[in-house]
């Protein structure tokens, strides 16, 4: 359970700053604007790709968790 | 496999790979008729790669119960098809934003879109079939029969009529079928997003059709303790 805790904590922090970077280099009218802005396009699909690894890793775990449960019985 | 872990960040790794480099790669002009939308080669495509994949892991689940009625069998082809349907709508839905701005409108009754529709109806008669049943050994053994009929079913819905007459998608008769893009029009930098496209999505299929079967295993062991 900690260690489910921390891994979500860990995903967390690691969106957060991909999103704050993103927003940075947006600020300074670098990377984000290139390209026709595909890069924006990426951001998003990056964000809902992590978002549902992020689901379907927390899933798993619950699963994983009542397996024990119904191996230790 | 089932409760390894290492094939699942592998599949986070190649899916983080395509959704990142697939917007990067340097994609073929193609006299500019494609434009930027030539970039879902690696995201519609994969989606029918993969359903194929899952379709024919159920049906060879199927196989498997109809040799050996264990319920393990049957909660791995349930589990399989529906993984496997859902990817075939996320094509179908996927196919028609990109046949919208590319042939002029999202349903143009090209013989390949009605196919998979058509190939999607009969998987969804699979689900209604099982639903339709009350007891869990005929539930598996006519489900199976049917699965495995259903799976074949593919081959001439997807890979065989669309291409015995003309089509907007490649591989159709007639002007080398597709008059935008042919599948040859991908070049070696764009097979090198597309495959572990593939193979990304692929293993992402699997993953969410185990938790189901894991799910499966454990309902039925708990309506058998109480």
């Amino acid at each position: 359970m900690i260690k489910m805790r921390l891994f979500m904590t860990a995903l967390f922090c690691t969106v957060v700053s991909f999103v704050a970077t993103a927003q940075e280099s947006a600020t300074d009218a670098g990377l984000m604007r290139s390209n026709g802005k595909i890069f924006v396009v990426m951001a998003v699909v990056l964000t809902i790709l992590f978002g549902l690894f992020a689901y379907l890793i927390s899933i798993d775990k619950k699963i994983a968790r009542l397996e024990k449960e119904e191996q230790s019985q | 496999m089932i409760r390894k872990y290492w094939w699942k960040i592998m599949s986070i790794a190649l899916l983080v790979y395509t959704c990142t480099y697939g917007f990067y790669v340097k994609v073929p002009r193609l006299d500019d008729r494609m434009k930027e939308s030539i970039r879902n080669f690696f995201f519609h495509v994969p989606m029918w790669f993969t359903m194929m994949i899952l379709l024919l892991v159920s049906m060879i689940y199927s196989i498997r119960y109809l040799r050996n009625p264990i319920p393990k069998n049957d909660a791995y082809a349930v589990a399989f098809a529906s993984t496997g349907v859902i990817y075939g709508l996320l094509g179908l839905v996927t196919g028609a934003i990109w046949a919208n701005y590319q042939w002029g409108s999202p349903w143009s009754g090209d013989p390949k879109q009605n196919g998979a529709a058509i190939a999607m109806l009969i998987y969804l008669a699979y689900f209604v079939l099982r639903g339709s049943l009350n007891e869990d050994d005929k539930k598996g053994r006519i489900g199976a029969v049917y699965n495995i009929f259903a799976f074949f079913m593919l081959f001439p819905t997807l890979w065989i009529l669309p291409r015995l007459t003309e089509s907007l998608h490649p591989g159709g008769e007639g002007a080398e079928g597709n008059p935008g893009i042919n599948g040859k029009d991908m070049d070696v930098q764009m097979r090198t997003v597309f495959y572990p496209a593939v193979i990304g999505w692929t293993l992402l299929g699997v993953w969410i059709s185990t938790l189901k079967i894991r799910y499966a295993i454990l309902a039925e062991k708990k309506y058998n303790n109480d």
